[in-house]
């Protein structure tokens, strides 16, 4: 799958774009003739910009590590009709978040299957729905937003995403309501062929004094190297409190593109939590814009590599007004000969004085031949900020074992507990407990299952 | 006369090839409390880090029978399990694991290990709570990860705390009372004091004779160089007071 780049920047990448550019109009489904002019013009730009960049490539300082040539090369087969292709309810258990009290929208391949989603009771002005029905009953409520956070100028995907998108979720919050139970985005691949793809595109907004919990999943049925090519865009007007979870278990063919664009209002309070976990490729672009003063955003992601796996946070957390606070903690499990990629850049913009921002990227290695990048990057135009970062690539500490050990804990047992520990600390920043505990549960049975966690007597040695 | 619990003969170690323990002896019976002095580099935690179990010592002779096994043969969990307990010097702080749920785990592999049921998670906590107030702990302790954000005299406070939840036939103190206050130093003596019984023994290990103020060793030893110069009862602390090791060394190692 690897391509080694011999030519001149991006000309094989270019090829492949006007190529896949071409396949993907003809596969796509005549698009409807009633979207507002604003978003065919959006789409148009999205399609220019995506000419324009190509594909990115091992060249591009953004991606230096991340290969995305096999993308390039499978992207853009005909999509799957909307149809439940054997999901049922049933089927819908096996999933996490599934038995949750909120609410819960149900996407199979892309495409919108409201017999399977569930609505609770919500809030008075509360919007739960596709986005492809927002955009025709709830247009002043989307048009101020959609396409305007996720930028297509420097990132193909959501370019390619804004071009073609045909639904996601729409989640509107007004103005001093509050939904207490989380709202689900179930996401299901069920691709029988090789290249299938899906562009879902949510758009979550939650008004002045609102708050709001919203989990997005993206699981499989399926064993096809398809691709997702996700982008939310998360609006949080002043004061709002919102909690996002974003869980990608997508089976360990596929490959899995997301941008969460989060855009903070004044005084608001944004926890976005990546937890990455399935697919051969993975890439979360996290851009969050602190548009408001006095406001706290915290970017929390663990992800738990093995096989071939590689999983790649990109972030940048862009200080535009003074007295923000942005924390973003990182923490990598990786095993076999699996990568993690963390790229954290925090740019403090002038005028952001009282700028408190702290970076922490951890990455634990469970065998000799695992690897982790890692890259923050500083970027600073004010002058009485307080900006940290701190990232470490390390085995399991001796000395903990020994401590762990010294108290009657066997061995393997205590490798077990700090993995768990190492997991823990991303788990533990989840505020919604019933989301927490079905968490902690899920990630501690996906490292039992990981031989180099349970099965391996040998313990690692520095 | 009755089996010691610990017998430590010519002990000899070595790290990374050089000869730290030089022929060791100390015979421990049960009811007893001995404390070892040593200026730094006598090897005092060479000798608490080998009893316990750390890797990385190559035991160039001797041997050490607890209890009447070979307690080097074990590993450091069986040798938990068999009762010996290390208060760690520099406890090591492990944020995600929380402190009740480690201590929980530790207990019951010890109730295991003897063959007793397991205590469920609200027996344990009932016990536990009882023996934060023999330690003059805050309760929230037990919700927060292991000794992660502790202070100095926090994290000295909980080793003494998991001495007293796990009670050991066989304690070592590794230089428990360094780095500790005054008003943390009496917390630390009245909690070793207590956990003392005619059934176990411990082995305080220190470097200044201050700690001695407030627990009564039956045992003085001091270490210099890898071997035990002197040994005597708890006058040996004060007289150490005077002389320090120097003058005490020197003496030492005169002709008799």
């Amino acid at each position: 799958m690897i391509i080694t780049e011999t030519k001149p920047n991006g000309a094989l990448a270019h090829r492949v774009t006007e190529l896949s550019l071409n396949r993907t109009e003809l596969a796509l489904p005549k698009r409807s003739a009633d979207e507002p002019a604003w978003l065919l013009s959006a789409r148009k730009v999205g399609r220019v910009r995506f000419a324009e960049l190509g594909l990115p490539t091992l060249r591009d300082e953004d991606w230096r590590f991340t290969n995305v040539a096999p993308i390039a090369k499978m992207i853009f087969e005909p999509r799957l009709e909307p149809a439940h292709h054997g999901v049922t309810e049933k089927v819908l258990s096996q999933f996490p978040f599934t038995a949750l009290a909120g609410g819960q929208l149900v996407f199979v391949n892309g495409r919108f299957a409201p017999d399977l989603s569930s609505l609770a009771q919500l809030p008075e002005g509360v919007k739960v729905m596709s986005l492809a029905a927002a955009l025709a009953t709830e247009t002043a409520l989307v048009e101020p937003h959609l396409c305007r956070h996720a930028r297509t100028d420097t990132n193909a995907f959501t370019a390619l995403n804004t071009a073609f998108f045909q639904d996601g979720a729409f989640i509107y919050v007004p103005a001093g309501q509050a939904v207490a139970e989380p709202i689900h985005l179930l996401f299901i691949s069920t691709a029988k062929g090789h290249g299938t793809t899906a562009h879902p595109r949510n758009l979550i907004v939650a008004g002045r004094d609102s708050r709001a919990t919203v989990i997005e999943s993206y699981v499989s049925l399926s064993d096809a190297a398809y691709f997702t090519n996700a982008v939310t865009e998360l609006v949080a007007a002043d004061n709002a409190v919102v909690e996002h979870l974003k869980f990608q278990d997508e089976n360990q063919q596929a490959f899995h593109i997301a941008t969460v664009a989060a855009h903070s209002g004044r005084a608001s309070n944004v926890i976005t939590h990546s937890i990455a976990l399935g697919a051969k490729l993975s890439r979360t672009n996290i851009y969050a814009t602190l548009a408001g003063e006095g406001l706290e955003c915290i970017l929390n992601g663990l992800y738990l590599t093995r096989g071939e796996q590689l999983a790649d946070h990109y972030m940048i957390v862009d200080h535009a007004q003074p007295r923000c606070a942005s924390h973003e903690y990182f923490n990598g499990i990786l095993a076999d000969i699996s990568k993690g990629v963390f790229h954290g850049r925090i740019l403090v913009r002038p005028g952001a004085q009282k700028t408190d921002a702290k970076q922490t990227n951890k990455n634990l290695l469970l065998s000799d031949d695992a690897t982790a990048d890692t890259k923050p990057q500083l970027e600073i135009y004010a002058d009485d900020v307080k900006c940290t970062h701190g990232a470490t690539i390390g085995q399991l500490n001796d000395e903990s074992i020994f401590y762990l050990r010294a108290r009657a804990i066997p061995l393997e047992t205590a490798r077990r507990m700090l993995i768990h520990a190492f997991a823990g600390e991303i788990i533990d920043r989840v505020r919604c407990v019933a989301v927490r505990e079905e968490l902690d549960r899920l990630v501690w049975d996906r490292l039992e299952q990981n031989q180099q966690i349970s099965g391996n007597p040998s313990c690692p040695t520095t | 006369m009755k089996q010691p619990i610990l017998a430590i003969q010519n002990l000899s170690a070595a790290v990374e090839g050089r000869q730290i323990l030089k022929g060791i002896n100390l015979t421990i019976y049960p009811g007893e409390m001995h404390a070892i002095m040593g200026p730094n580099g006598s090897g005092k935690s060479t000798l608490a880090a080998i009893l316990a179990g750390r890797e990385g010592y190559n035991i160039t002779g001797g041997e050490v029978i607890y209890c009447g096994q070979d307690l080097l043969a074990l590993d450091p969990e069986e040798r938990a399990c068999e009762g010996v307990f290390l208060a760690f010097q520099y406890p090591v702080e492990i944020p995600g694991v929380n402190s009740t749920y480690f201590l929980k785990a530790a207990y019951n592999e010890i109730r295991k290990h003897r063959g007793l049921p397991e205590l469920d998670a609200m027996e344990f906590l009932t016990f536990v709570k009882e023996k934060v107030k023999l330690l003059h702990l805050p309760e929230d302790l037990l919700k927060r990860p292991v000794n992660y954000g502790f202070s100095g005299g926090e994290k000295k406070r909980n080793e003494i705390f998991q001495m007293a939840v796990l009670e050991p036939k066989f304690a070592i103190l590794d230089e428990t009372d360094s780095g500790l206050d005054i008003d943390a130093l009496k917390i630390v003596a009245h909690g070793v004091t207590t956990l003392k019984r005619p059934d176990n023994a411990q082995l305080v290990i220190t470097h200044y004779q201050r700690l001695l103020n407030f627990i009564v060793p039956d045992f003085v030893h001091v270490l210099y160089d890898g071997r035990i110069v002197k040994s005597g009862g708890k006058e040996l602390a004060l007289e150490l007071e005077g002389t320090g090791y120097d003058g005490m060394i020197h003496a030492a190692a005169m002709p008799a």
